[in-house]
């Protein structure tokens, strides 16, 4: 019936000339499609299915073989501080990889978060336009380094060089427990550590992003400022950041879901272990993606179920993470720069 | 508080290309300056060096002389800045902050100017929006952001924050050219209103606004396309629109070229 039709009024909503009658009843019997327009809307319903598709298949795989593992959890899996899948009865939770995972990350972004910001401010605002221009292309080519490169980098010069900042910081800061080294002068090779590493590997992304978005802050606004006699921090303050700001959380967020998952340069760095601490300086802890990593090649059938559980453990986070982001953007939708 | 400005010799570049050549004229304090010319005579470009918004642009450079009262806006030891804040400006587009409220959009420039005092923000932000003739339709959503009000409105409320700092000049770069007839309207009554107190200076493509608002109009003209804008003639609003002294004026206002 729609196939009919459809052939049928092909032609007249073109051509007026063709009589009234035919015009008059094509918006009444609806859409008259165009093969082309037909391609499109298939090709990119097709894309968007696919990923759902994609998306609900791995979030099932996941959930299954995670459900195979922890079913035969002899402790709680989301609090245990061991990961002994072999043992018997096998004992394995996710509390130290959570611990590790989460505040890697957060160290990352309390460095990586203002530092882009800032180097994106420089390019996109203050820069002389010769330097910005050869300076976003290092930015980029930061972004383009393997991570393994990094984790090497981080192994052997970081973890060296870091030996000072450490003591500095259980000298002076350790009464805060976060910064105490229970055993001072062992080797860097700690959640700190491997927060500062990844700082420096999301920096290129927040940093890129959010340049993009201070680019397109309309200039409109910045005249604005300007004409109020507003310094050039001033202008940025009251037409770019505002405008920015969505963008700076979408970017941060992109940021730290690399950060959660980065497996190569904190397995080349962290040192692993399952006693949890407090002190981020001690070495011995872990991620879930440097715990997967470590762990897969050796582990026999059950032991990779139970990696894939905390693998599980992560996709959430991950998911977690972006609705907070999302929620973050929409509630200050109101006063956003989208709406000018 | 009105001063008047003094221009003399003044040539704006971007870049290599110049773009006005050689302008002199003075604007009298309290009252109306149009600027009037075809599209790229360089009157906006003029416009802008009066208040060194021209310098912003990359590659934006200037000569010549412009003097607000006996004080040279670029003298050595003057900071661009502070003369921005002497000297405001409407633009072509209404461009209020989007991320910010009514009241915050009139506040901003006090705020700039570090006024922190509450009574004395909600005093001026009053006193200016009804100087723009704004109050009465915002009062009631003093917190709702600029970016929901109509387009004149917009606009009004960009001259209700350009007034609130006091300035000595008002520069308005085509500002009604993005509104419909009754908005327009009521800016140019809101112009008439302003000259007691401000000196304004106009840029507008529409001769009858000219002939409606301004005391003085400026024709503004280049010789082909690619070349420096120059200064035709200033002159009475009335002369120039009934019996202008040089012939190219009169074709472009009786509308046989440009």
């Amino acid at each position: 019936m729609e196939t009919t039709s459809t052939s049928a009024q092909a032609p007249p909503p073109a051509d007026p000339a063709d009589g009234r009658s035919a015009t008059a009843t094509a918006p009444v019997k609806g859409k008259a499609v165009r093969p082309g327009d037909k391609v499109f809307r298939g090709l990119s319903r097709g894309s968007g299915i696919t990923l759902l598709v994609i998306m609900a298949a791995i979030a099932a795989f996941l959930a299954y073989r995670a459900s195979i593992a922890v079913s035969k959890n002899s402790v709680n899996f989301l609090t245990a501080f061991e990961w002994n899948p072999q043992g018997d009865p096998p004992a394995f939770g996710i509390g130290v990889l959570a611990f590790g995972t989460v505040v890697s990350s957060l160290i990352a972004m309390v460095i990586a978060v203002p530092v882009a910001v800032g180097i994106a401010l420089f390019v996109s605002h203050y820069a002389p336009r010769r330097l910005a221009a050869p300076l976003a292309y290092v930015i980029d080519l930061l972004a383009a380094v393997p991570s393994i490169i990094y984790g090497l980098w981080g192994a052997l010069f970081l973890v060296p060089y870091l030996d000072g900042l450490t003591r500095w910081l259980d000298q002076f800061l350790g009464w805060t427990t976060v910064f105490e080294m229970s055993n001072p002068g062992s080797p860097a090779r700690s959640i700190f550590t491997v927060g500062i590493l990844l700082a420096i590997m999301v920096l290129p992304i927040i940093t890129n992003v959010s340049r993009e978005v201070f680019l397109q802050a309309p200039k409109m606004y910045e005249e604005a400022a300007l004409a109020l006699g507003a310094t050039r921090w001033e202008t940025i303050r009251t037409s770019v950041l505002p405008f920015g700001r969505s963008g700076i959380i979408s970017a941060s967020m992109l940021g730290l879901g690399r950060a959660l998952g980065e497996t190569m340069a904190v397995a080349t760095v962290l040192s692993p272990g399952f006693l949890f601490s407090w002190h981020i300086l001690d070495p011995g802890s872990g991620t879930f993606a440097q715990n997967i990593a470590a762990k897969f090649n050796e582990a026999d059938d059950f032991g990779r179920d139970a990696l894939i559980a905390s693998g599980l453990v992560l996709f959430v986070i991950t998911l977690l993470v972006n609705g907070a982001a999302r929620w973050i953007i929409a509630r200050r939708k109101e006063y956003s720069g989208a709406n000018a | 508080m009105a001063k008047r400005i003094d221009v003399s010799g003044l040539t704006a570049f971007y870049g290599s290309h110049r773009a006005i050549d050689d302008i002199s004229m003075s604007v009298e304090p309290r009252s109306v300056t149009a600027f009037i010319g075809p599209s790229g005579c360089g009157k906006s470009t003029f416009l802008r060096t009066l208040n060194r918004m021209h310098e912003v642009t990359p590659g934006g450079r200037v000569e010549g002389k412009v003097m607000l009262d006996d004080e040279d806006l670029y003298g050595a030891q003057v900071d661009p800045v502070s003369v921005r804040r002497t000297i405001g400006m409407v633009f072509q587009r209404p461009n209020p902050f989007p991320t910010m409220s009514i009241y915050d959009n009139v506040a901003a420039g006090l705020r700039l100017n570090g006024q922190k005092r509450k009574r004395d923000l909600d005093e001026t932000v009053e006193r200016s929006l009804k100087g723009a003739n704004l109050w009465n339709e915002v009062k009631d959503r003093l917190n709702k952001p600029g970016s929901g009000l109509s387009g004149g409105q917009q606009q009004r409320l960009c001259i209700a924050r350009a007034i609130a700092v006091q300035p000595q000049v008002l520069l308005m770069d085509e500002p009604c050219s993005a509104l419909d007839p009754i908005s327009t309207l009521a800016i140019e009554d809101l112009i008439s209103e302003l000259k007691s107190r401000f000196t304004i200076v106009i840029v507008t493509h529409n001769m009858q606004q000219a002939a409606r608002v301004s005391d003085r109009t400026a024709f503004f003209n280049l010789a082909a396309v690619g070349e420096p804008g120059r200064l035709i003639e200033i002159d009475e609003t009335e002369r120039i629109f009934s019996n202008p002294s040089v012939q190219a004026t009169e074709d472009y206002i009786s509308g046989r070229f440009g």
